[in-house]
């Protein structure tokens, strides 16, 4: 899916390859390719892509934000992009205006909560945040005595705890302790944690399939390059077997998160076709993250297990995104228990439903 | 990029959740009648002759095809609608099932105007049943290596040697098989084979019943000797089937009957498990839908391909490559997880049986309509390796 046919993905795609060229970034041993990556994407208006004009966003449409962060996914870009504009997305979503610069969104993991005290102050650990360390805003979701809250929060105000994910981007713990916050409007009626969870889920589904499609690009071109025993590998049917087999996988991530964001799109309501159509794909995505980045590892032999390859770009980030806003044993056991909740009788409704 | 997989988004347009609804209520009158046990997989040969022609009435056979051959010239996606639900209830549908698929397909394209008359009108009314001839003893997959022989005789062929696996060969009116014209050239080793209209039931074919490890007869041998075929049951061009098989293929292989085949232990393990399931059971029956789902949404997304005329082999590929793995373990991972259901489960047996059934179905699922290595041999050709 190289040729895009909406405004959006095409500068972004523009951009990601003038700045964010794999090689470039693998040479650049200093991370200094970040800031002007960051520069050229907030000028065009990118991290508040899902803020309405008024809000003091770009007002792009959730179809094209989605399929911008699908890009994003397939350059495996260590910016907060996704975070800043699911972090816009939230705060638009109680018509909260977007400050400039990096944000991202807490909790960002559904077993954690934020509480909104009865003065107005906010308190709370959430672990797992990406690019906390990174955010000069925080878009939180909190729970208080009279339902949902969203809220802006000055990062400067928060305890941070960093740590780093599987794919070295920081994943940090972030404490609130009587935070208050810069502002805080209730959400919209009936959107809860698990909607921004799900929304969540799905914006790393994308960028998994998308970071999957390139593990495939880059596997099958190496295996049209490599020589053993005197032949291309590509030529081994057992290497060309497995390359079917991540082709599959790819395609089948790039379905699910593709149908996911689409349903997101069109959804009235966050209802229980919508839950089936992002936890399914929040948990396919993952189980494809793991089984297409361990063929694309054994295609690539010992050369892609080292810093030099961009292999692990790909690898390691759809390996880290498989845990933010809820890992697919989450989901997993959450869809489940939906499925069993509703009957057997009405699972083959609810999956034929769309 | 290297290979441009792209599975878009489709859904199913409002007029198939009406067809949906019409399926269902029809399907529930006959569970009602007791034409089939929607909870029982079809363990003897019911090929069902007045089901057929009930779901021929109801505008259900060829669906897609011109209405002056009977057809409806409704789309994909509508047929689709209908593929699936009968697939989901367990319904009988093998007796028009592969002329509706396939050769109903085949003879749209290839037969001669006075044959498309005369037979599509009769699929479409539920009267006739397909089998597909391609295999022989020591070929298989190896169509190249096809050895029964087409000699031009006066006015037609006369048909020597063996068909094997053919499903549904014993209740079959017809069958579309190819057969061998002439010799692989060195150029070209897929040269010599062509595609031959076969009227099943008349002297010089035998059919003889292979029986199944499920307990079930469905395939068979058939045995030609000097059988004669007439000229205008020539489907397409005389040596040159092999390229008219290759582009049919996704139609066979992306269908929701590629990946429902053992749907119902699914079914019956969530009702074991009950409304409270535990954990494990939960995350395991929350993981089998959402693969479920997913696959789903591939092959809707290759019928809508269809729909829009394009010819996606490696897409459909794809599908029936993740499908039948994924139903041929769906079996396996069912008893798995239903190893902690209560004794008391009022559903128990039913599953047990039903899972004993699925378990023998199984090893067959990644075989029939192109094995997994081929299928994979074709996603490879696809990527640019070979």
């Amino acid at each position: 899916m190289a040729e895009s046919d909406n405004i959006v993905v095409e500068t972004a795609e523009k951009i990601f390859a003038d700045l964010a060229d794999p090689q470039t970034i693998n040479n650049d041993k200093k991370n200094s390719w970040q800031a002007p990556l960051w520069q050229a994407l907030s000028e065009a208006g990118l991290p508040l892509s899902w803020v309405p004009d008024d809000l003091g966003g770009s007002g792009a449409s959730l179809a094209d934000g989605f399929a911008l962060l699908n890009a994003a996914g397939r350059f495996a870009v260590a910016v907060p992009l996704a975070e800043t504009m699911l972090a816009g997305w939230l705060l638009a979503q109680a018509k909260i205006a977007s400050p400039e610069g990096e944000m991202t969104v807490l909790p960002a993991s559904p077993k954690d909560r934020i509480l909104l005290d009865a003065d107005g102050a906010l308190s709370g650990r959430a672990r797992g945040v990406p690019f906390a360390k990174a955010a000069k805003h925080f878009a939180v979701l909190a729970h208080g005595k009279d339902g949902v809250s969203v809220a802006l929060v000055d990062a400067t105000k928060a305890r941070i705890e960093t740590g780093l994910n599987v794919g070295y981007d920081h994943s940090d713990t972030v404490t609130l302790n009587k935070v208050q916050p810069t502002a805080i409007k209730p959400a919209s009626k009936g959107f809860d944690q698990t909607t921004m969870m799900l929304m969540g889920g799905v914006v790393r589904s994308l960028q998994i399939a998308g970071a999957l499609e390139s593990m495939l690009d880059i596997s099958v071109r190496y295996s049209n390059e490599r020589v053993a025993f005197e032949k291309k590998i590509s030529k081994f049917q057992a290497v060309q077997h497995n390359l079917a087999r991540l082709a599959g996988e790819s395609a089948a991530a790039l379905a699910a998160a593709t149908s996911a964001a689409d349903a997101i799109a069109n959804a009235k309501s966050f209802d229980d076709a919508v839950y089936l159509e992002a936890a399914a794909a929040k948990i396919r995505c993952a189980e494809a993250a793991e089984k297409g980045g361990a063929i694309a590892h054994q295609v690539h032999g010992a050369i892609g297990f080292t810093m030099e390859h961009i292999l692990h770009r790909y690898s390691m980030r759809a390996l880290a995104w498989r845990d933010d806003f809820g890992s697919e044993s989450h989901w997993a056991v959450e869809l489940g228990k939906l499925v069993a909740n509703r009957g057997a009788d009405e699972l083959w409704p609810l999956v034929a439903s769309r | 990029m290297t290979a441009a997989l792209r599975f878009d988004p489709i859904r199913l347009p409002e007029k198939c959740e009406q067809l949906r609804k019409e399926v269902r209520a029809f399907l529930a009158e006959e569970i009602a009648a007791g034409t089939f046990d929607p909870h029982k997989p079809n363990r003897e040969d019911t090929d069902a002759p007045e089901f057929s022609r009930r779901v021929g009435a109801k505008g259900w056979l060829g669906m897609t095809w011109p209405k002056k051959y009977g057809g409806q010239e409704r789309s994909f996606l509508e047929r689709y609608v209908v593929t699936e639900e009968m697939r989901v209830a367990n319904a009988p549908t093998r007796r028009f099932f592969v002329a509706d698929r396939q050769s109903g397909p085949v003879l749209l394209k290839y037969a001669p105007e006075h044959i498309k008359m005369d037979i599509l009108p009769r699929i479409c009314r539920g009267e006739i049943c397909f089998a597909i001839g391609m295999s022989e003893p020591n070929s298989g997959s190896d169509l190249f290596a096809a050895k029964t022989r087409a000699t031009k005789t006066d006015g037609g062929y006369l048909i020597n040697g063996t068909k094997i696996w053919t499903s549904s060969a014993h209740i079959a009116d017809y069958m579309i098989a190819i057969f061998r014209t002439s010799q692989p050239t060195k150029e070209n080793r897929r040269h010599g084979l062509t595609q031959f209209l076969v009227k099943m039931k008349q002297p010089g074919i035998k059919v003889n019943p292979i029986g199944q490890i499920t307990g079930q007869y469905e395939f068979n041998e058939v045995v030609f000797t000097d059988f004669f075929v007439p000229d205008d049951h020539v489907l397409g061009e005389v040596d040159g089937a092999w390229k008219q098989a290759t582009s049919e293929l996704a139609y066979e292989r992306s269908g929701p009957e590629r990946f429902l085949e053992t749907y119902y232990v699914l079914t019956e393990l969530v009702r074991a498990v009950g409304p409270d399931p535990d954990t494990r059971s939960a995350e395991g029956i929350g993981r089998l839908v959402a693969q479920l789902h997913t696959m789903r949404r591939m092959s809707v997304s290759v019928a809508g391909m269809l729909q829009a005329g394009k010819e996606p082999v490696v897409e459909a590929s794809i599908v029936k490559d993740i499908g039948t793995v994924w139903e041929q373990q769906l079996p396996h991972r069912v008893r798995d997880l239903a190893a902690f259901v209560e004794e008391t489960a009022t559903n128990r047996e039913t599953l047990e049986r039903q899972l004993d059934f699925a378990i023998k179905t199984a090893p067959k699922l990644t075989i029939q309509g192109g094995t997994t290595e081929v299928l994979r041999g074709i996603i490879a050709r696809g990527l640019g390796l070979r």
